[in-house]
């Protein structure tokens, strides 16, 4: 950061006096908003000592929490990846009408309150809801049970892997695969052995992230659970009820286990950035040019 | 091409079952309620208590990240410093981080006897438990919005128009002003809109900092959230309903000046 290599004049902002301030200020804010949350939920989790910790994370209670979590993203996580795969499939590779209203509805989970999504689970499957009667009838239990929480986890992510695909997959263009098929391969072996080599990392992007989303999940998931201690209580909704127990350590114990799962989130994420995935600053999907005008192929 | 039909009916189906239907019944469920009655609830001073702090503190909370966004952004894509690296990737934590977790660290914080709580409550300044706790708990939440929008423009600006008006005669200052700050406006305009619509849902974070006070320090959501456990169903419906037609056009907006950002991008 000395004199420029060439002979050019310094760009804006780089005099040393801009420089130092600039960065002072941003890592002295940083560390306070990002950095002491990180700092502070570690040390509290140890304040008791380790045998508490250890305690606290295999208590029947917590364990049962990270089960119905790990549970949940064991369901929600695939069958969001195989939507998120077919949406993008079929919105790139075929020409019809509607293709950006499918793309717009799909992107409205992610500027929705997750209170409103839970909200809206229970006014179908609640007994107040379109179904709940109906439901109830035939003893089926979807609200304040685990499919209740895998829905409104799935509502909640449902664009996660399709936002991933679709830039990609329309950048890419359709020639590769209609090669593969003009020789003669099914649609499946064009899939496994033409597109999914070239999308793996942003699929992967994709589903680290709605996995991190899925286990983190607290406001849907907080009204269409129901609480139900060692029940229905996900690890987010565990954190809650030690917190308001006054066990604050023991929240922090809880959150711990989420926060590492944050920090191997992140990894990831920066390791997949590096294969290309989820470049930053990608439009939303419903952008007018983030798709391109569909021409003839 | 093969696979249309499968493709596009699982696709159908899933938004189909997952997103269209919950979002129709609870529009159905709030329209039940006819329009005198919804009125009443929506209108109601503590629904509009709520949608005042609701809106005030994420506003606060947005321009927040604006200057702030922008300015990590900038230091990040313009200086090089030891740990760089660290600090984009941990930019990202609000993300992964689940809202509940950062709800319990930013209140031990900040509350009266916490490490930031105990600092500025000696100069009396009180942030848990008060409207300044929710503005907080929005600005972590959406920190990320506005740095990632902003990013790749500024990693693209090409260094030739810097030095078209250094040769002209600007200062470093009206060279920001006036050359790189308006390249910038619409992808700070389509961070902005994210993190603002971001903070006006934002739950899990705000609920454990915000102290919950009705007509004080009570967000909409959480106001929904109570009807509910008040076994208040149609007030539950009609302020969810609010949320979610707020949440309609924040994404409206969000659209409209993304695809502007990238028109802006594409033509430069």
């Amino acid at each position: 950061m000395t004199a420029p290599a060439r002979n050019r004049p310094p760009r804006v902002g780089d005099s040393p006096a801009v420089r130092r301030t600039l960065i002072t200020a941003v890592l002295a804010i940083g560390a306070v908003l990002v950095l002491a949350p990180l700092v502070v939920i570690l040390t509290q989790a140890f304040s008791l000592g380790f045998s508490y910790f250890a305690e606290t994370i295999t208590a029947p209670d917590t364990r049962h929490a990270i089960l119905l979590t790990v549970l949940t993203a064991l369901i929600a996580v695939p069958v969001n990846t195989v939507f998120g795969i077919a949406a993008a499939w079929a919105i790139t590779k075929f020409d019809f009408p509607g293709r950006r209203l499918l793309l717009i509805v799909a992107e409205i989970p992610f500027s929705i309150s997750p209170i409103v999504a839970g909200v809206a689970y229970l006014f179908v499957y609640g007994l107040q809801g379109l179904f709940g009667q109906a439901l109830q009838d035939a003893d089926i239990k979807i609200l304040f049970a685990l499919p209740g929480i895998v829905l409104a986890s799935m509502f909640v992510t449902a664009p996660f892997v399709a936002r991933e695909l679709i830039p990609l997959m329309q950048a890419q263009g359709r020639d590769l695969e209609e090669a593969a098929t003009s020789l003669g391969a099914s649609g499946w072996r064009t899939f496994f052995s033409v597109t999914l080599p070239n999308i793996r990392w942003a699929l992967l992007y994709g589903v680290v992230l709605c996995n991190a989303r899925v286990m983190g999940e607290f406001g849907a998931v907080s009204v269409v659970s129901g609480n139900i201690r060692g029940q229905t209580n996900t690890l987010p909704l565990h954190v809650e009820l030690l917190y308001h127990d006054y066990n604050t350590v023991g929240a922090f114990a809880a959150a711990s286990i989420l926060t590492v799962l944050a920090i191997f989130t992140i990894i990831a994420k920066v390791l997949l950035e590096r294969q290309g995935a989820g470049r930053g600053g990608r439009p939303a999907l419903a952008a007018p040019n983030a798709i391109p005008a569909e021409k003839p192929q | 091409m093969p696979g249309l039909p499968l493709s596009l009916g699982i696709t159908l189906f899933y938004v189909g079952l997952i997103v269209v239907l919950p979002l129709a019944a609870l529009v159905f469920k709030a329209a039940s309620l006819g329009p005198e009655d919804y009125w009443r609830i929506v209108s109601s001073a503590r629904a509009v208590a709520s949608y005042r702090v609701t809106v005030l503190s994420a506003f606060v909370a947005t321009i927040f990240n604006l200057l702030f966004g922008l300015a990590l952004a900038w230091v990040l894509v313009r200086y090089e410093f030891p740990g760089k690296r660290f600090v984009d990737a941990i930019v990202d934590l609000p993300f992964a981080l689940p809202t509940a977790v950062a709800g319990i660290a930013l209140t031990t914080l900040f509350a009266p006897n916490g490490w930031f709580g105990s600092i500025l409550g000696e100069i009396g300044i009180k942030v848990a438990y008060t409207p300044l706790g929710i503005m907080i708990a929005m600005a972590f939440t959406s920190l990320p919005f506005v740095v990632r929008t902003v990013q790749p423009v500024l990693e693209d600006l090409d260094p030739a128009l810097e030095e078209a008006a250094q040769t002209l005669g600007g200062t470093d200052t009206s060279i920001f002003s006036r050359v790189i700050l308006p390249l910038l406006v619409p992808a700070l305009l389509a961070g902005v809109s994210l993190s603002f619509a971001r903070s006006l849902g934002e739950f899990g974070a705000i609920i454990f900092i915000a102290g919950n006070q009705p007509m004080s320090t009570e967000i909409t959501a959480l106001l929904a959230f109570i009807r509910l456990e008040e076994y208040d169903y149609q007030a539950a419906a009609a302020i969810a309903s609010v949320l979610l037609i707020t949440a309609f056009v924040m994404l409206a907006v969000t659209n409209l000046l993304q695809s502007r950002a990238l028109r802006y991008t594409v033509r430069n």
